[in-house]
């Protein structure tokens, strides 16, 4: 098997066994990347002689004998939300072409500390607003199981890289569903930790309360190291939870559902749900059952008003994050012909820098905030989003995690919801809830659906920092059913 | 600028009674800056105390700095307000180039400290300042405007910023609205002023250097009518830099305020900018077209819950207050109300204090800060505490005059020298040669000419006309250079011219 088939648990083995070096892994993936990315699209940047660098640079450091951790020497792919000191960062916005940053976020940091090697940046909606990643001002990236399908958003170059085995793991930001959803579109695993569970720092914000950073890879057991290896509190963060990572490795190592409470949540299903999905959602229910687990149902009624609560949230908090993009000090600067105020640069710049999705949030979030809708909007949003809270920890009272198909539908035809918002934001109608209220949720591969043979996803809901109860679950489901398929679901895709 | 009239003071205030409002900023003398690790001290070359999150640069984050939360905590007890058990950050959105994020982190409807007050002194009555609010915010960066008549970005040529100054702790403190003050209304604002500033040092939370900036005052008037109960409109001028400053601005706008509605007009909500050179307001931008500034709680950082039992120890570790310090000291020193009042008016209490502890009596230390000193800070035109002379000097002097080596002419001339920079005031003795003439054969000779040369004095007290002696000792004095003994002077006199009193 080629090194860009193996597990990042397999590489870093090989590589810490000395069987290959870093550099040789990175050049197999960059020859991977310069195969496909004409087809795909998953990269915003790629700079050989930066990855290779690094390469050499972890090899140089093991061969010091520095004790470096199982994923040293993998390489990964990045999300271009998160700063990164040696690459430009872009947020897939014109405002920051170009951009490079002084300093790397902390998840890139720890990576780096960690022997990871960077092979590039990745495309996404631009801020992380979409889910389709067509709203990127760099182009749309395409989904590997069918180049005219959308690769799920906002993180959608994330998980077409991992899914087109352009690299064994990347990152990616959940603020809505960002990771889950493009992992289910995409047949891999992606998960929202807890949110304070991996920092902030470094992360270009969208919505500050709800901006999670995750992991995605090709297996459970990836997912779970990369988790690790960049989670902790980080006093950079003001908002980390210094509290212990929770044993996500060892709960995906373990994958036992015996006698674990599992609650099918009632109102996520029916009407505007693919009958493939459902019905590949209710087999893995079935399995989970088969293997020990106690299933009931589990009625969270204010789950169904989480969609228009999102959309006040994030809104207001992105109209306010992204006022920095100013041109006053970074980034794009337009109209600046000295004859023009400071204000009208802004104004100018703004306009040209910011794409449609961005701007429609902003000036949804900035009415949202305004005096006299203040308590109407933002403040009735947070009332649900307390009641959210309250269903999911009454839930979590009765069951162990909560399960729902990750998206209602498979990966739609690009364009397909380019001109209706709406349609597009109801891709996220399973994944908002678990931002909302802070929890962790994970996306795994359940089956292909029936009518367009496209992937479905599980999701997998847990309380806060029960991050490991989610690993547990998608282990037991990869497990039974790698068995069944004799292989990764991924392993059926159409060769690229 | 402005051409508006204004209506002498005391007729507008025998038509008008003011309300006042004063919002007083204050940045905190913390080592690092609000939301990151940059350093706060003054002065430093232009955006070099600066990083990724007081830039705002992509995906920089704060991080709240605990030192001023409890600087703010122990402000607010000290103004004896309530501490919330439970608040959050907001942020106030506008756009302005000094402001990197494009808005600023403060608080909102949840104050740290609420509901207070400040207890002033002005003619002799105390005035209670009833505090609405103390929250904690971060500044802004330093925008020059280059070019154009007003100095403010309109009209400017270009515009540069300095970020050094942007993330600073900044405590803002906000009185109720201030009826009843009548008259004195410019003395009662100058007096909290005054007293916020002495509070803010005795708690040694802020250097409170007006002309650094590191205090300044938003001030509120507005007018209504002799007997009227409704308050007017209110205008608001900014950033007003110095206790004078505050004064004047309160009795300009009064008399500008009352010009207007005398002739029919009305008053608009409006922030105004006070000049110093003519003590007079101008329009700044109106409040109805102020911007909505979309306030909501910060998301990047968690709410404030400071436990009880700690802000209990902040309360009873607080320094004695400024106005319980005057009333102790003025008992210790045994001074009347009038002179206590004219040492804290003069800034003097401090300086009085520390020459008493360098040794000096009370009433010597007093008369030399009140007197000499007072007179030299006045010519000068700078506040007692510029003299470049410190408390231990002035004790040391007062030691020599109490010793028998100096008079107080010679006193005032050692003074004088320290003030000049000719060293410490044994330095100042040496080299001009102050000592008094201790010298009883020098004493004599000057005595005997002194006789010689004014025999008609020399024979009205041989007469028995002993009040005539002092042209006498005047004379010895005189011929000494100041450095004679008056009263050994005089004893010897009487004794040539065989007097005895």
């Amino acid at each position: 098997m080629s090194l860009i088939h193996k597990s990042a648990a397999e590489l870093g083995a090989l590589v810490a066994g000395g069987e290959v070096s870093a550099v040789e892994v990175a050049q197999a993936h960059l020859d991977r990347i310069a195969a496909v990315e004409p087809q795909v699209n998953a990269f915003l940047h790629v700079d050989v002689e930066t990855t290779l660098g690094q390469a050499r640079a972890v090899d140089a450091r093991r061969a010091a004998g520095e004790d470096l951790g199982p994923l040293a020497g993998v390489p990964i792919a990045h999300k271009d939300v998160f700063t990164t000191v040696d690459m430009p960062t872009t947020a897939g916005s014109k405002i920051l072409e170009g951009y490079r940053p002084p300093y790397d976020a902390t998840v890139t940091r720890r990576l780096r500390e960690a022997g990871l090697v960077i092979l590039g940046k990745t495309n996404l909606d631009e801020f992380a607003m979409g889910s389709s990643t067509e709203n990127s001002a760099y182009g749309p990236t395409r989904n590997p199981w069918d180049l005219n399908r959308i690769p799920g958003g906002s993180s959608g170059g994330s998980s077409a890289a991992v899914a087109a085995y352009e690299a064994p793991l990347s990152t990616g930001t959940d603020t809505g569903g960002s990771i889950r959803q493009p992992a289910a579109v995409t047949g891999i695993v992606g998960m929202k930790p807890t949110y304070g569970g991996s920092s902030r720092y470094g992360l270009i914000a969208f919505a500050s309360s709800l901006d999670t950073p995750g992991p995605f890879a090709r297996n459970v057991m990836d997912a779970a190291l990369l988790h690790e290896a960049f989670s902790g509190h980080d006093a950079m963060d003001s908002t980390s939870i210094d509290a212990p990572v929770p044993s996500v490795v060892e709960a995906a190592r373990n994958g036992d559902v015996a006698g674990l409470r599992i609650g099918v949540v009632k109102e996520f299903g029916g009407d505007g749900y693919q009958a493939g999905v459902l019905a590949r959602f209710h087999e893995t229910v079935e399995l989970l059952e088969s293997l020990g687990a106690k299933v009931v149902e589990v009625s969270c009624p204010s789950f169904t008003t989480a969609l228009p609560a999102y959309y006040l949230i994030a809104p207001s908090e992105a109209s306010s994050n992204l006022a920095r993009f100013d041109a006053m000090r970074y980034g794009l600067r337009v109209g600046d012909d000295g004859t023009r105020s400071a204000e009208e640069v802004m104004a100018l710049t703004r306009a040209a820098g910011f794409g449609p999705e961005v701007k429609r949030r902003i000036i949804l979030g900035t009415y949202a905030l305004s005096s006299g809708y203040y308590d109407a909007y933002y403040g009735q949003a947070q009332k649900v989003r307390t009641l959210i809270a309250r269903d999911f920890e009454a839930a979590f009272h009765q069951v162990d995690v909560l399960v729902s198909p990750t998206t209602p539908t498979t990966a739609f035809p690009i364009g397909e919801r380019a001109d209706d918002p709406m349609a597009m934001y109801l891709a996220d109608l399973c994944t908002i809830p678990t931002n909302l209220a802070g929890n962790a949720a994970i996306s795994v591969p359940c089956g292909l659906a029936d009518e367009d043979g496209l992937p479905v996803g599980l999701q997998v809901m847990a309380p806060v920092l029960g991050d490991d109860r989610c690993y547990r679950v998608a282990a037991a489901v990869e497990r039974a059913l790698e068995g069944r398929w004799g292989g990764s679901l991924l392993s059926k895709a159409p060769a690229l | 600028m402005s051409t508006e009239t204004l209506m002498p003071y005391d007729e507008a205030l025998e038509r008008f009674e003011p309300v006042l409002g004063l919002e007083t900023h204050v940045e905190l003398g913390t080592a690092s800056k609000m939301f990151c690790g940059c350093p706060t001290t003054f002065g430093a070359p232009p955006n070099t105390h600066v990083c990724p999150v007081c830039l705002a640069l992509p995906g920089a984050l704060p991080t709240a700095n605990a030192a001023a939360i409890e600087s703010t905590i122990r402000i607010g007890l000290a103004l004896n307000c309530s501490i919330a058990e439970w608040c959050r950050f907001a942020r106030k959105n506008y756009f302005y180039p000094d402001m990197p994020k494009n808005y600023q982190i403060s608080q909102y409807d949840e104050p740290l400290c609420s509901d207070g007050y400040l207890d002033v002194e002005v003619d002799g009555k105390t005035v209670r300042i009833e505090i609405e609010r103390v929250h904690l915010e971060e500044d802004t960066g330093k925008s020059t405007h280059v070019g154009g008549a007003t100095g403010r970005i309109h009209g400017a040529d270009y515009s540069i910023v300095d970020y050094n100054r942007a993330g600073i702790p900044l405590v803002e403190i906000v009185t109720k609205p201030i009826p009843g003050t009548d008259r004195l209304a410019p003395e009662v604002a100058r007096a909290y002023g005054t007293e916020l500033r002495e509070v803010m040092r005795g708690l040694g939370v802020s250097d409170v250097r007006m002309e650094e900036g590191s205090m300044r005052f938003d001030v509120n008037v507005s007018l209504m009518p002799r007997g009227s109960s409704e308050w007017g409109t209110r205008t608001e001028t900014k950033n007003v830099n110095s206790l004078r400053s505050v004064e004047r601005s309160v009795r300009g706008e009064i008399e500008r305020q009352a010009a207007i509605l005398a002739g029919g007009g009305r008053i608009f909500q409006e922030t105004r900018h006070f000049h110093e050179n003519t003590g007079t307001t101008t329009s700044g931008r109106s409040k109805e077209e102020a911007q909505d500034y979309r306030y909501f709680p910060e998301p990047d950082l968690v709410p404030i819950a400071p436990d009880t039992a700690w802000v209990a120890s902040l309360k009873a570790a607080l320094p004695e207050l400024p106005s319980a310090r005057r009333k102790r000291l003025q008992q210790e020193w045994g001074v009347s109300d009038l002179d206590m009042a004219a040492m804290h008016n003069a800034d003097a209490i401090g300086l009085v204090e520390a020459t008493v502890a360098a040794g000096a009596p009370p009433a010597d230390a007093r008369k030399w800060w009140m007197g000499e000193l007072a007179r030299r800070a006045n010519e000068a035109g700078v506040p007692l505490s510029e003299l470049l002379i410190t408390p231990d000097q002035i004790a040391r002097v007062c030691a020599m005059v109490a010793g028998g080596a100096l008079n107080d002419k010679l006193a005032r001339q050692v003074l004088e020298g320290v003030l000049n920079g000719e060293g410490s005031p044994d330095e100042v003795v040496a080299a001009r040669g102050l000592q008094i003439v201790n010298d009883e054969g020098e004493l004599t000779a000057i005595i005997d000419q002194v006789l010689a040369d004014n025999a008609a004095a020399a024979d009205k007290v041989r007469s028995g006309k002993i009040a005539a002696v002092g042209a006498l000792v005047g004379g010895v004095m005189k011929a000494s250079r100041g450095k004679a003994d008056a009263g050994r002077a005089r004893e010897l006199l009487l004794e040539k011219l065989g007097v005895s009193e």
